[in-house]
């Protein structure tokens, strides 16, 4: 916000700009705003966000116009919610195509995020000055994970009404208020119209503010502190006279028609998926939520949808015996704080702390340890910036053993979705239960691994192949 | 004192010194005077209280309706037409309730599964069990068995596996007794839990009650309601 207001500005942009920052505006945050000139193709998928956001409000308006949040039954028998879903599917103009560019949208926005983060995650774009950036971006994606579950009750069929059964069940693991917030949130004593009507409120009202608002953090945060880029080098530090950085390019035209080649191969997927597999083999739309909400029969098989198989992965792997295994960290962390050189107080506190936890880890039900590991895996994403002490910030420049350790971290990842997918098997619960401990000593550990091994040298200034 | 401040001559009441009005007092970076400072704590304090308050009719509305809350009546059920070896299954406060007619094989097999059970006994009080379920086949009559479908892991509603031995899918030796999809939990032939499954608790047996021998209310019984 730096730039300098032009007073020269005449006709009608000068009457706008003597009343509003117009022209500051958008040097400071596109003509003027200096992005490092060796972005790859992983800086798309930011830019591709905020389409899919923007996809996401058109389409959910043109939507909620045909949509009629009602668990009543109607004259045939069927949920009016679940009717007004096939009415917009069978009988509204387009309503078929705005449906699915939302349903799929929905998959889209998961994608571009998931890879959005591992762009962050292997650049090492959420270390200092950029932790705040992180930290509104992971509240972003809780935003996002609550967004998707609120929004996929609404077509009222077997998956959307089990699933929230689920997922509203896991607060009732909560000791002593557990029963009681459960009721809270559904409004009822099972999902019902009261539990419809509220999601509704949040999916369409509550939480879109709320994302919008931590979008523009997101944004004035980087704006602030600039981007990082695939090599990790501060471009700010390195500027010519005219304090603009030498490896800088105006975000606008460079990255606006960089971002717009990324939009349109985005586009051409997108449309694929939208017109010829919406339903994305039961991957993007469940077989199951074409049958309507049945609260006395469960599905045979429920599974949530893919972006959040690998949570449910590690909530379904937290059994009464694995709740050992924590014991045994609680215990790693005891002896840790035993053999602390000097820190009298601190290491009393912390040898009590690490013994307590090792008690509570038995006393209370592995169903509430399920869920303080399913929410864990994404609240220990906000620890990031200050787990990873590792003296460059780009993979680039990292022993090569890491990349490796981030290989195996995607893999797992993967593993863990395939498997939440799945119905519940015995090898599938080991195979989960390591994944789950992978996970979470990837970063816990993170703070001695990053040290180690053979650094490259990082360069003074960015590496970048005119082309 | 708005007729002080308009005068510009400072009030005893807030502290100043008369030397130094409120206004030089903020230029010198001091801030508000001390007394001042006390007022506008106070203010805020009780404003803040004010706006707190507020939470409560608003985090109230999304408790229960007295409609939700008083539609839980009791249902009345014929068990009579219940084929041996059979379940019906009826709704009550919107939940499922199996009515399981057991063979007296099914019966057998609880004695077999008592030592691999987390809570043979019913003893654990998340869900507590009537006292005259507490007992191996947890019913009335050890024939009928009456609880809710609802698994106590994540409210799933499990599923009949009363095929036994390897034909089940889920053990080679399963005894017969009821499967959750979602996570693998499974129950014996009297709704309780196995060790080391991801349900803490036997299946919930609700308040139920024989008003003749082919029909049972479920949600009341001798000692009063659910």
């Amino acid at each position: 916000m730096a730039a300098e207001k032009v007073a020269q500005a005449t006709g009608l942009l000068g009457w706008v700009d003597r009343r509003f920052p117009l022209i500051s505006l958008y040097k400071a945050h596109l003509s003027e705003y200096y992005a490092p000139k060796n972005f790859n193709f992983w800086y798309f998928f930011g830019s591709l966000a905020m389409l899919v956001l923007v996809i996401q409000i058109v389409t959910g308006i043109l939507l909620v116009m045909h949509y009629k949040p009602d668990a009543s039954l109607n004259d045939a028998g069927i949920p009016v919610a679940f009717a007004s879903v096939e009415y917009i599917m069978r009988e509204v103009p387009f309503g078929w195509l705005i449906r699915y560019i939302h349903s799929t949208g929905a998959s889209a926005f998961f994608v571009v995020v998931f890879l959005h983060m591992f762009r962050g995650l292997i650049y090492g774009s959420y270390r200092e000055p950029r932790e705040l950036i992180w930290i509104f971006g992971c509240l972003i994606f809780l935003c996002l994970m609550a967004e998707a579950f609120f929004g996929y009750l609404l077509p009222w069929g077997q998956m959307s009404y089990w699933g929230a059964q689920v997922i509203v069940n896991l607060f009732s693991a909560v000791p002593l208020i557990g029963p009681d917030l459960a009721v809270w949130i559904r409004g009822d004593f099972v999902v019902g119209d009261a539990t419809l009507n509220r999601f509704f409120a949040f999916h369409v009202i509550a939480l879109p503010l709320v994302l919008v608002g931590l979008v523009a953090a997101h944004i004035i945060a980087l704006h602030e502190v600039g981007s990082n880029n695939p090599d990790g080098v501060e471009i700010k530090a390195k500027k010519d006279n005219n304090g603009i950085p030498l490896d800088g390019i105006p975000f606008h035209p460079y990255y606006t028609v960089h971002d717009i080649l990324g939009l349109a191969g985005f586009a051409f997927i997108f449309a694929a998926v939208v017109f010829f597999a919406p339903e994305f083999g039961g991957y993007f739309l469940e077989y199951n939520n074409f049958i309507p909400a049945d609260p006395l029969v469960t599905p045979p098989h429920i599974a949530p949808v893919w972006y959040f198989t690998p949570y449910y992965s590690m909530l379904r792997a937290v059994t009464d015996v694995f709740t050992w295994v924590f014991v045994a960290a609680a215990g790693l962390g005891a002896y840790g704080f035993l053999r602390m050189q000097g820190g009298g107080l601190l290491k009393i506190i912390g040898l009590v702390a690490m013994l307590g936890l090792a008690i509570v880890f038995r006393v209370f039900d592995a169903k509430f340890w399920g869920v303080v590991v399913m929410g864990g895996a994404v609240i220990i994403m906000f620890f990031l910036p200050w787990l990873d002490r590792s003296p460059v910030k780009s993979i680039r420049y990292r022993p090569t053993w890491q990349k490796w350790l981030y290989g195996v971290f995607v893999v797992n990842f993967f593993v863990l979705g395939y498997l939440g997918v799945l119905p519940p098997f015995p090898v599938g619960q080991v195979v989960s239960q390591l994944g789950t401990i992978f996970y979470f000593g990837f970063f816990a550990l993170m703070p001695w691994w990053s040290q180690w091994g053979e650094f490259k040298p990082v360069p003074d200034r960015v590496t970048f192949q005119p082309h | 004192m708005s007729s002080s401040a308009s005068q510009n001559t400072s009030s005893p009441m807030l502290g100043l010194s008369s030397a130094v009005t409120e206004a030089e007092s903020f230029k010198l970076g001091a801030g508000p005077a001390e007394a001042r400072r006390t007022w506008m704590i106070a203010c805020g304090a009780t404003g803040g209280v004010a706006a707190a308050a507020v939470a409560i009719p608003f985090l109230g509305s999304m408790a229960p309706s007295e409609k939700a809350r008083s539609a839980g009546a009791p249902v009345e059920v014929d068990i009579g037409d219940i084929p041996v070896g059979g379940v019906k299954i009826v709704e009550w406060r919107g939940k499922p309730v199996w009515i399981v007619r057991r063979t007296p094989e099914m019966l057998e097999s609880l004695a077999k599964a008592d030592g691999q059970l987390a809570d043979p006994g019913s003893n654990r009080t998340d869900y507590p069990t009537p006292d005259y379920a507490k007992n191996q086949h947890r019913s009335i009559k050890p024939e009928f068995l009456v609880a809710v479908g609802i698994c106590t892991h994540l409210g799933c509603s499990p599923v009949s596996a009363f095929t036994t031995g390897a034909a089940s899918g889920i053990a080679p030796d399963w005894p017969g007794g009821f499967f959750c999809p979602c996570h693998g939990s499974t129950f014996d032939m009297a709704g309780r839990v196995y060790a080391n499954k991801p349900a803490p608790d036997n299946l919930e047996v609700p308040r139920h009650m024989f008003l003749t021998d082919a029909s049972i209310l479920i949600g009341k019984d001798e000692q009063g309601e659910a």
